[in-house]
């Protein structure tokens, strides 16, 4: 189960202040893409725009159109709650339910929906999702233990097993390894790689050689200037924004000359 | 060849610093100047201690400034206020316990106090357990009850009222006008005074069953007005601080919003808004004014609230104090003030003390 998702001419404001201007982009169905780019310049708020989940945050809007297979996410009459059901989060700081144990974090999106499940279907699902996170070897003997209980990174593949239990089309990931230490984060990387086999991934990352390694292609965003939108300057295969980029704002990022 | 260094006698870092004991010569010194200065004018124990912790401050504070300089001993002086202005706020909290425990133990040892009502209590009876020296009479079980069984209602009333007032104010109003108004009026009716909250409910009840109506249910409508800004004021508060993360969270999982509210934000916040009901309970269960008016006086037992005149343990101390029983010994009386004093102490004591055990059953568990 895996979507594409096709953006076209993607305007996102915060009340007044236009904060991303003019994407166009298409995130290929089981493939990774990493949005790059300085700080400020967009690449989460357009994340966000892809699940609608920037709605959360007053006065945000958008113009444009994302479409999910086809069907466009802002048309009228489309309920947010659904587009989130299909399309999953995993956010920059682990967030597991702190009243929850670590089954129950895994079985959030089940429950908090009040959707009746077996047990063994549960202790099932509890299983795969685990294991798909990685996660299932380290925790399989204590989970009625709290989920705040585990380690940074254990918290954080914790809440992509949650995010991936409701069986999403694309996981979108916001600098999902920024907070954790370089073992945490070759995990989720390895993590990464198994996903895209199911899923669609997008990942924004501040780290370069993150993106080189987990990415099939690469998105760079910039910004002109404080105030200014930020903008989607070039996206290609990762191997050509890393060694031929075609822009000369990108060479100058990727190869750390500013930024 | 290195020698090793011996440590020297007076460390040259501790040079110009008073030595250790100090303080207790400066103490004791000042207490028996004080003795001999309060001997001239007249002795009292209250005056010679004042004037001990007077001399002892300014004692050390000076002796510090001759040998330790300007900065120790504004240190000292900021120390000394400190310390005096916590004992001063301590006073008359350990002397209002002291009273209530010295006068009040014999009542609430009494056989019977907590089982019996009034009834048949009169100032005969009063009168003739004070000639014949035996035990007093009669009890505060009506009080207890009533008082249990309006602040129940009062609780049912402003809980819900309260938590989705609060609900409405962090979740839904993103700020607007609307919510400006709640959250003024909320202060205002903080800050309104207790009798006035008995004299609405009164004349809300007046009104619709009635002149003169006094039921328990009328007190616990009065009670209401005085808890559901506190318990809206610290839900908020509590609802405040659940990260948005979490919701966030809850969203990016197809979570409808009332859902994450119900079974996430809730959860998290439980702790902390089931201490601060907790603690309005034990802010209105003392309340007097607005029962006065409200509840009437009974004598008997009465566990309707809807229905006939309710006693409390606050209207219960005001009126064993200001119409004892028998005014001609009121010595019984007062006893029973005094116990039933103490017992509304030892609850609200209680209450608190359910109000941290609430907190910490309720937080969420971080075990690893």
């Amino acid at each position: 189960m895996s979507k594409r998702i096709d953006v076209s001419e993607l305007n996102v404001y915060y009340s007044d202040f236009l904060a991303v201007e003019d994407v166009s982009i298409t995130l290929d169905a089981k493939s990774v893409t990493a949005f790059i780019g300085p700080s400020g310049c967009g690449k989460s708020t357009f994340l966000r725009t892809l699940n609608r989940m920037h709605e959360v945050i007053p006065g945000a809007r958008v113009e444009g159109r994302v479409l999910l297979d086809g069907d466009n996410l802002y048309a009228d009459g489309v309920d947010p709650v659904t587009v989130r059901s299909q399309i999953g989060m995993v956010f920059q700081r682990p967030n597991p339910f702190p009243t929850m144990s670590i089954r129950d974090n895994v079985l959030a999106g089940v429950k908090l929906n009040n959707r009746r499940i077996s047990r063994a279907d549960a202790d099932e699902l509890v299983e795969k999702s685990l294991q798909s996170a990685n996660l299932w070897n380290e925790v399989k003997d204590r989970l009625q233990k709290p989920g705040s209980g585990l380690s940074g990174g254990q918290q954080q593949r914790l809440c992509i097993a949650r995010a991936i239990a409701v069986s999403p089309d694309v996981i979108l990931m916001d600098e999902p390894c920024s907070a954790l230490d370089p073992i945490s984060t070759l995990a989720i990387e390895d993590l990464i790689n198994e996903l895209k086999d199911e899923y669609t991934v997008v990942i924004v990352t501040h780290n370069m050689q993150q993106a080189a390694r987990v990415s099939d292609k690469t998105a760079f965003f910039n910004i002109a200037g404080t105030g200014k939108p930020g903008r989607l300057i070039e996206f290609a295969e990762t191997a050509t924004i890393f060694n031929n980029p075609g822009q000369k704002s990108t060479e100058d990022y990727v190869s750390g000359r500013f930024g | 060849m290195a020698t090793l260094m011996t440590e020297r006698k007076r460390s040259a870092l501790t040079r110009g610093r008073l030595p250790k004991y100090t303080p207790y010569v400066v103490a004791g010194s000042a207490i028996v100047v004080a003795a001999a200065l309060m001997a001239l004018i007249g002795f009292n124990a209250f005056g010679w201690a004042v004037l001990s912790a007077v001399l002892f401050a300014a004692g050390n504070v000076a002796s510090s400034a001759v040998v330790e300089g300007r900065r120790r001993a504004t240190d000292k002086l900021a120390t000394s206020l400190v310390v005096g202005a916590f004992l001063v706020a301590l006073l008359p909290l350990v002397s209002v316990i002291w009273t209530v425990l010295v006068n009040g133990v014999p009542g609430l040892l009494t056989p019977g106090f907590l089982g019996t009502s009034m009834k048949g209590v009169t100032g005969a009876v009063d009168n003739a357990s004070v000639a014949g020296h035996t035990q007093v009479l009669g009890g505060v079980y009506h009080a207890l009850l009533g008082s249990v069984l309006i602040t129940f209602w009062a609780t049912l009333i402003s809980v819900p009222v309260g938590l989705l007032t609060s609900i409405y104010l962090v979740e839904y109003s993103a700020d607007n006008k609307f919510s400006k108004v709640i959250t003024f009026l909320v202060d205002v009716m903080t800050g309104i005074p207790s009798i006035v909250a008995g004299l609405f409910a009164a004349a809300f009840f007046g009104l619709i069953m009635g002149p003169g109506t006094k039921t328990g249910f009328v007190a616990a409508l009065a009670l209401s007005v005085l808890m559901i800004p506190v318990v809206v004021r610290s839900s908020e508060e509590m609802l405040k601080i659940v990260p948005n993360e979490l919701r966030e969270a809850a969203y990016a999982l197809g979570v409808r919003k009332w859902r994450t509210i119900l079974k996430v934000v809730i959860p998290t916040a439980i702790s902390g808004i089931a201490s601060g009901v907790t603690l309005a309970i034990a802010r209105v269960i003392g309340e007097t004014a607005p029962l006065l008016v409200t509840a009437g006086f009974a004598t008997q037992i009465n566990s309707n609230v809807f229905a006939g005149w309710m006693a409390s343990l606050p209207t219960f101390i005001y009126t064993q104090i200001m119409t004892p029983t028998s005014p001609s010994n009121p010595d019984p009386s007062a006893q029973r003030a005094w116990a039933a004093a103490l017992l509304l102490i030892l609850l609200v004591m209680l209450l608190n003390l359910g109000a941290r055990l609430v907190a910490r059953l309720f937080a969420p568990k971080t075990g690893r």
